[in-house]
């Protein structure tokens, strides 16, 4: 773990926070849906602060709840990852003929 | 070793950003979720070589079923769900991130309450006590209030729900929230018994919080529940140090800000009134009173000559045609006018369905192109010069009392302007009114016919009625 000081920590919220914004600003209407599901995916990056707190639990109740955390998280990634490209999918002619 | 990970995570980075960007066009957008995939999955390979993981094999153990268990569910019911309940399950997905942030926080609590934080891979500094705090708490309400607006969408919970003064006991269960928070964020040794209560009243408020909210809302509240959950992640990125974690859910946080203040615009109404306002549940009785003539009812033979013989035909979708799983029929009924030499256009609002974009991914699936697909400022001049306007399953986007009576509470908000097509034909189920609850003057218009029935069969309806000609 790299240490991240506090102002180090804003800068990167400040300049996260604008790269956000201007990513999707561009978004047309047709992509609203899976685009929020695709940042739904994206914030599934948690189960790693999930594993990394189970791993450190040292008492049966932080076992408990690291494992809900673990179990959370991971139903996050994969469920936003399976429900985006599934709609995306629908958006490409060609793999709904494979599909088919 | 260290180095390792942390060019990993950084890599990560790169790729969440760069796929985001991908999916923002029609043409990129399926590989921008894969690179985004391949970063989530190295990540999480990662993640169990910080240092620490690997000190209790038992803990490893458990973290691989954990993540078996919850991918596991999580895949199967992904898989299974149809397109159109795919708003709720968005919703569900994001609950459980919110709640893995607050229990990431609750164990941080636990280790503190408990002491075995002394001398531990990581001290808390007061800064990333109160951040771990915050993240919990909106981490917190975005778990309980997504499970509301699950319950919601899905039809579990038919009714809003409120209790007397719901206002004020829900703001005092805030305030008292935040004492908590504050008490546990600046002691070094905060008692267990506090934390559960503050979890257990976070719960609550994100409970509280939702219930009041009419379903029609619900996309705008989905979407913000998942800035929450970016931001939570953030928080928690900061309390373990992870600047990965910190990028992703800043961006996500960010990027579902933007997203929720374009939904509220299109319904033209600030967010503080859709999540405060408890509209959706009892704005019906300002307008019901002058109503001027009757609902006129069509049959579907009727209807498909009225279609056939048209020049420009634009179809306005709602949620009640992905309610009756019609979209296909509505592509088989485009096809046959198409081949009529009819010209087919598709009308969406931005808040049709249940979010925005839910009508384009329906209608996508069923293989319409997406040019024929517009958008309100697109289509709207359209409308005059459209011989027909079928508007299947949708209502408050089409009612024209938003221009016109401004005692309505939908009054400004933009529409569809189908009245101002030649004739109006509208598929609907019965004679309620919508969702909202406000009658739609659209219904009683001398150039509106009524074809009452679920819209998948109405549709065939049409369908056949046209085939016969």
């Amino acid at each position: 773990m790299i240490e991240i000081s506090g102002f180090t920590a804003l800068y990167i919220f400040m300049l996260s926070a604008f790269t956000g914004y201007e990513v999707i600003s561009r978004v047309p209407v047709i992509l609203h849906t899976p685009m929020m599901s695709g940042s739904n995916f994206i914030h599934g990056i948690v189960l790693v602060g999930a594993i990394v707190v189970m791993g450190g639990a040292e008492s049966g109740l932080e076992q408990a709840i690291g494992f809900i955390a673990v179990a959370l998280a991971a139903g996050n990634a994969v469920g936003g990852y399976v429900a985006t490209v599934r709609m995306l999918e629908m958006f490409n002619p060609k793999d709904k003929k494979g599909e088919a | 070793m260290d180095i390792f990970i942390q060019v990993v995570y950084f890599l990560v980075a790169v790729l969440f950003i760069l796929g985001l960007k991908k999916m923002s066009s029609p043409v990129t957008a399926t590989g921008g979720i894969v690179w985004a995939g391949i970063g989530m999955v190295a990540a999480s390979l990662v993640a169990f070589f910080e240092p620490g993981v690997f000190e209790y094999t038992s803990n490893v153990v458990l973290i691989v079923i954990a993540i078996v268990v919850g991918s596991g569910v999580a895949y199967i019911t992904a898989k299974k769900v149809q397109m159109t309940d795919m708003p709720q399950m968005i919703a569900i997905y994001n609950g459980m991130g919110g709640g893995a942030a607050a229990a990431i926080a609750a164990v941080e609590l636990v280790k503190m309450s408990s002491g075995h934080n002394a001398g531990g891979a990581h001290e808390l500094s007061t800064t990333a006590q109160v951040l771990a705090v915050i993240g919990a708490l909106i981490g917190a309400v975005s778990f309980s209030g997504s499970a509301i607006a699950f319950a919601k969408l899905q039809g579990i919970m038919k009714k809003t729900f409120r209790l007397p003064m719901h206002m004020v006991l829900n703001l005092g269960l805030f305030a008292l929230t935040l004492v908590a928070g504050a008490i546990i964020a600046f002691d070094s040794n905060p008692s267990i018994q506090l934390v559960l209560i503050f979890f257990v009243m976070a719960l609550a408020f994100g409970v509280l919080f939702t219930t009041p909210i009419g379903g029609a809302d619900m996309p705008v509240v989905i979407s913000l529940f998942n800035a929450f959950t970016g931001l939570a992640v953030a928080f928690e990125g900061f309390v373990l140090g992870n600047a990965a974690m910190i990028i992703a859910g800043t961006v996500v946080g960010s990027a579902g800000t933007l997203l929720t203040q374009l939904m509220a615009k299109a319904m033209n109404r600030p967010i503080s009134n859709i999540l405060f306002a408890s509209f959706g549940s009892d704005g019906g009785d300002a307008a019901e009173e002058d109503i001027e003539g009757s609902m006129k009812e069509i049959q579907g033979v009727d209807a498909a000559i009225m279609m056939a013989y048209a020049e420009k035909v634009i179809i306005v979708p709602g949620y009640g045609m992905a309610v009756a799983q019609a979209q296909h029929k509505v592509s088989e009924l485009t096809k046959l006018l198409e081949a009529r030499g009819v010209k087919v256009m598709f009308a969406i609002h931005p808040v049709a369905g249940r979010m925005p974009g839910h009508m384009n991914v329906l209608l996508a699936e069923a293989g319409i192109d997406y040019d024929k697909i517009l958008d309100l400022d697109e289509v709207n001049p359209e409308f005059p010069t459209a011989d027909v306007a079928l508007v299947i399953g949708a209502n408050d986007v089409v009612n024209p009392v938003a221009r016109s009576n401004p005692d309505s509470p939908i009054y400004g908000m933009p529409i569809l302007d189908a009245d101002m097509a030649k004739n109006c034909i509208v598929i609907k189920r019965g004679k309620g009114s919508g969702f909202s609850g406000i009658e739609n003057h659209l219904f009683y218009a001398d150039n509106t016919r009524m074809l009452y029935g679920d819209g998948q069969k109405a549709v065939g309806e049409l369908i056949s009625g046209i085939k016969e000609l």
